[in-house]
């Protein structure tokens, strides 16, 4: 057993939080959160009312001022109606994982009003429509309430009631742009923006924003202990959705073929592929589309035309999520055994069947790893944000070309569908696409002898032709049957063993080519380690300073792919022992390093977050003092033993 | 060996096309299909088309799904890229394969079992969009492979080899294609290669999605009595509308006809559609009327066939989708990526 001196520390960490709270006195014994540029905000409001847009401008408007945001959209499956909220953190240190809890709630739907009151941190702050009078005891004693009389400015404003119903959200904002003090300036300007051009919608907004500012600054002067303060920490960074980077790097990364049905939440990436594709990709002569997009019958349809795109040599991709998947399996496996370039990218949502749909989870790990019926595995990318999206779109297709192979990309709700600060994207114009082993009508003629699964170069990689090379050499007949090394039908075992063992060697050379794990050391020597991927990224980031400001020192891995490469069993092998951080019931990444590295599972402590909201790093450091402090305990049967 | 190769024997007195190619440049493996099997004459009739329209054979793809009709493309234009797919998804595969290039002809060959049952989705949607492509269905009524279970396009009251009557409606792929905006559509026979080898090249030559549904018997399970798709059925119960003959391009009559005898049809390539008329005012530019009398003539019980659609002035998915003329998969990173600039401004609009 080890000694823990820093068992005490981790204690009074997890039970507090940093937050400073005063017993500063206002209207009664409610103590007030005090903050700068570190809170977080939520705005609770009815689906279809016209508050995201309004939500958004809010949250922009702090990254204009140099203060670093992740909001978060955590929405129904619903157009109209249902609860919906908004969820902005505030974080200048740079913090963009969700937080929990919340120190400021904008209660605009009443269907919510008790959930919402109950998630307030004691000391924290609730602004509510006060138009009409609400029960005393609908409030809680220890949160600051503050009643905006939203309805009323309104309806004494405007008399359309849709008006009414809009502007009140641009309302809300100006009080809070009073309360917290951003400066109104930036707020104008970016209304400025999002409408320019139309100048009919442009100044009842500008009035809305301003009606709630000067009526903040009249009744809530110094009404918050959490406020704005101007900084530079955004820098050059960019705010983004992964789903429209991942669109992007698919629109750099060559591809010309998209299929897809819709599905949540990677329907807006297809649709972000066209909007990109219709900028970008038109040709400037012709005025004719240098893309072909189709809005396919089903998944099954979308990864079918996929599969037939990059059979006859042009890059494709579907995006979808984990039912779709589901439905794409058998096609999956097709891929897999004839050899075809297929870019699949999957937004995760919350499983099993339709799960929870608007929901984030990274529970789609097995299902695509080992896609389709008999022996498969498949090369998986997990990016962090949407820059690793972008790069990871166009990573994938060059994969998929020099593979062979069908190609995941793992993205999830948190990333897909939530804006997010992130690095600049960056394109290398020197960069050409790998294109693969493609044997041209000069090789043909040449006289190479052509085996479409012949392992030429050793790598498990065979040569492939494209339809309508040459006249009279390299055509084949593609099949998901077994066949001998020159494509011809075969049900020979030898035949079935030397590709299936082939491809196993195709998996080989794929951990060469993938995105390597990211390691972070942490400032001392630690016999503990933490492996993560995906959109765990900042919550684990800040868990980790966060504890070794505790002098907990825990070495990161971050995996970027599948294949694990050597990397991962260093790691693992470097420490006593590794937790694995995962956003699903049944450990899934861990399950796969147990299976496929040959790790004693004993070795590999799981921390598992899979309620469909984003893991924390309050969750995480939670986990992992837990797991500690659980390990200091000496087992009851040895105490026996020793007395 | 799970493959038979065709010996290739010299034969000097073959003749050739335009393009020196005797009959058998067009051919594949052997087939491995039952003696008599009426896929065989399809791929026959696929052999003859090809051949007689000069066709370049790597400059044909050919993609199939899964079942007996299925396994053809291993037969023929052995030259030729083929693609054996999956169960009822080959109009999708072939979708993306043409995207990809349009510069290449595209032949889906398919079963009763693949496309009305399992694919009849997949079916439907590539008729929709518009495909440019050949799609054969070779239909026998008959799940072959797995031994003689009835297909969706069994007729009701016909009997199976083991004596089952079906009592299931058929579904009528032809109806079908019409009803979803195919714009070539024909019916024919695997006996009568007479009728099959124009259709098929009219529809090679169709720009847009061409339907040929082609009754093929099966001699192992469905050419029995009381089988509606039996040889000796389909011969006595055959009615043709018309006679198509098929030409590269516009010549003039030689042949006498009585006037109104013959309609001409002339497609985006310039070839001509000549129909002899055999049914009294049938006129195949009228998709409503084709689509009642096609239902008439099923309900006595008749198998309608001929060129019963066509739209010459169909247009296809890449016409609808706006794509350039240039094949897509011959674009490199010059035309496809928008470069450093590009996205630097992109980033500086995200924030």
């Amino acid at each position: 057993m080890f000694a823990a001196p820093w068992a005490g520390a981790i204690a009074l960490r997890t039970a507090g939080r940093a937050l400073k709270m005063t017993s500063n006195v206002r209207a009664g014994n409610t103590p007030r959160i005090e903050a700068v540029n570190d809170f977080v905000i939520k705005f609770a409001n009815v689906n279809g009312s016209g508050s995201a847009s309004a939500n958004e401008l809010f949250a922009r408007s702090l990254l204009r001022v140099g203060v670093p945001v992740s909001p978060r959209n955590i929405f129904p499956s619903n157009i109209q109606g249902l609860p919906t909220w908004y969820e902005v953190r505030v974080n200048e240190r740079g913090y963009l994982g969700r937080r929990g809890g919340v120190d400021l709630m904008v209660a605009m739907n009443p269907q919510t009003w008790e959930q919402d009151l109950a998630e307030i941190e004691p000391g924290g702050y609730l602004i509510y429509d006060s138009s009409k009078p609400i029960l005393a005891s609908s409030f809680r004693d220890d949160v600051n309430v503050l009643g905006v009389p939203l309805t009323d400015l309104c309806a004494t404003r405007y008399t359309d009631p849709r008006e009414r119903q809009l502007l009140k959200n641009i309302v809300y904002v100006g009080v809070l742009a009073a309360m917290l003090g951003v400066e109104p300036e930036v707020i104008a300007t970016l209304l400025g923006e999002q409408y320019k051009g139309k100048t009919k919608l442009l100044q009842p907004n500008l009035d809305a924003f301003m009606m709630g500012l000067h009526h903040g600054r009249e009744y809530f002067d110094d009404a918050l202990g959490v406020r704005i303060e101007r900084r530079d920490a955004v820098g050059k960074r960019i705010f983004i959705e992964g789903n429209a980077a991942a669109a992007l790097g698919c629109v750099y990364g060559g591809a010309t073929v998209c299929a897809w049905y819709p599905i949540t939440p990677s329907s807006s990436l297809a649709e972000a592929f066209q909007k990109y594709c219709s900028r970008l990709r038109v040709d400037k002569q012709s005025g004719k589309n240098k893309f072909a997009i189709v809005q396919a019958e089903d998944e099954i349809a979308s990864i079918g035309i996929v599969v037939g795109a990059g059979w006859n040599g042009a890059r494709a991709f579907t995006a979808t999520s984990g039912p779709g998947v589901s439905l794409m399996t058998e096609f999956i496996g097709l891929a897999y055994f004839a050899e075809i370039p297929v870019t699949i990218i999957d937004v995760q949502r919350g499983g099993p069947s339709t799960g929870m749909p608007t929901r984030t989870q990274q529970a789609d790990l097995l299902s695509c790893a080992y896609a389709s019926h008999g022996d498969t595995k498949h090369v998986l990318l997990f990016p962090e944000d949407p820059r690793e999206c972008f790069d990871f779109a166009a990573a994938a297709l060059d994969l998929a070309d020099r593979l062979q192979t069908p190609i995941f990309l793992m993205t999830d709700l948190d990333i897909g569908m939530n804006h997010r600060l992130c690095e600049p994207l960056e394109w290398d114009d020197s960069r050409s696409y790998d294109r693969g082993k493609v044997m041209s009508a000069a090789d043909l003629e040449a006289g190479k002898d052509f085996g479409r699964y012949l392992d030429v170069d050793g790598d498990g990689i065979p040569w492939r032709t494209l339809p309508g090379t040459h006249p009279s050499k390299g055509a084949y007949f593609t099949r998901g049957t077994t066949r001998d090394a020159y494509a011809n039908y075969s049900e020979a075992g030898s035949d079935y063993l030397y590709n299936v063992t082939r491809l196993l060697k195709k998996f080989e050379t794929a951990k060469l080519l993938v995105p390597q794990p990211v390691l972070r050391a942490a400032a001392r020597p630690t016999r503990f380690g933490a492996i993560y991927y995906g959109s765990t990224a900042p919550s684990m980031a800040e868990a980790i300073d966060e504890l070794q400001a505790d002098g907990v020192h825990v070495d990161t891995l971050r995996v970027r792919a599948f294949p694990f490469s050597a990397v991962v069993d260093r790691f693992i092998a470097d420490h006593d022992c590794v937790f694995v951080v995962e956003q699903n019931r049944d450990a899934q990444l861990r399950m796969m390093i147990v299976n496929e590295q040959g790790v004693d599972p004993a070795r590999l402590e799981p921390i598992l977050h899979y309620d469909g909201t984003p893991i924390t790093a309050r969750f995480i450091i939670g986990a992992i003092t837990a797991r500690m402090c659980a390990d200091n305990v000496e087992p009851i049967s040895k105490q026996g033993l020793a007395a | 060996m799970s493959y038979l190769a065709k010996p290739k024997l010299h034969h000097p007195t073959l003749p050739a096309n335009k393009l020196g190619f005797t009959r058998r440049d067009y051919e594949g493996k052997i087939s491995t299909l039952c003696a008599g099997c009426g896929h065989d004459s399809i791929s026959a009739a696929l052999v003859q088309a090809c051949w007689e329209l000069d066709i370049e054979p790597h400059r044909l793809a050919k993609l199939s799904g899964i079942g007996c009709s299925s396994k053809t493309p291993d037969y023929f234009l052995g030259a030729s890229h083929g693609f054996n797919t999956v169960h009822g998804r080959m109009p999708s595969v072939l979708t993306g394969a043409n995207l990809a290039n349009r510069e290449l002809l595209y032949l889906g060959v398919s079963g009763d079992g693949d496309s009305a049952s399992i694919g009849l989705g997949q079916f439907a949607h590539a008729m929709r969009r518009g495909v440019d492509m050949t799609y054969i269905v070779e239909n026998n009524g008959v799940y072959g492979l797995t031994k003689g279970q009835f297909s969706a396009t069994a007729d009701p009251g016909s009997k199976s080899k083991r004596g089952v009557v079906n009592t299931d409606t058929a579904i009528d792929l032809v109806a079908m294609a019409l009803q979803l905006g195919a714009t070539y559509v024909g019916r024919s026979f695997s006996g009568d290669k007479e009728q099959l080898v124009p259709l098929i090249k009219g529809a090679l030559a169709h720009r847009g999605a061409a339907l040929l549904d082609v009754i093929s018997p099966c001699v192992a399970f469905n050419n029995h009595p009381g089988s509606t798709k039996s040889y000796d059925y389909v011969r006595a119960h055959n009615e043709a509308v018309n006679r198509l003959d098929f030409m590269p391009r516009r010549d003039t009559i030689t042949a006498a006809y009585a006037p109104g005898e013959v309609i001409e049809v002339t497609q985006h390539d310039g070839s001509v559609l000549r129909l002899r008329k055999l049914a009294e005012g049938y006129d195949p530019g009228d998709r409503l009327a084709a689509m009642t009398h096609i239902a008439a003539y099923e309900a006595r019980g008749e198998i309608l066939t001929g060129l019963l659609y066509v739209d010459a002035a169909a247009e296809d998915l890449h016409a609808h989708l706006k794509t350039v003329d240039v094949a897509l998969n011959r674009l490199g990173e010059r035309e496809l990526c928008p470069g450093a600039a590009a996205l630097e401004a992109i980033n500086a609009e995200l924030l």
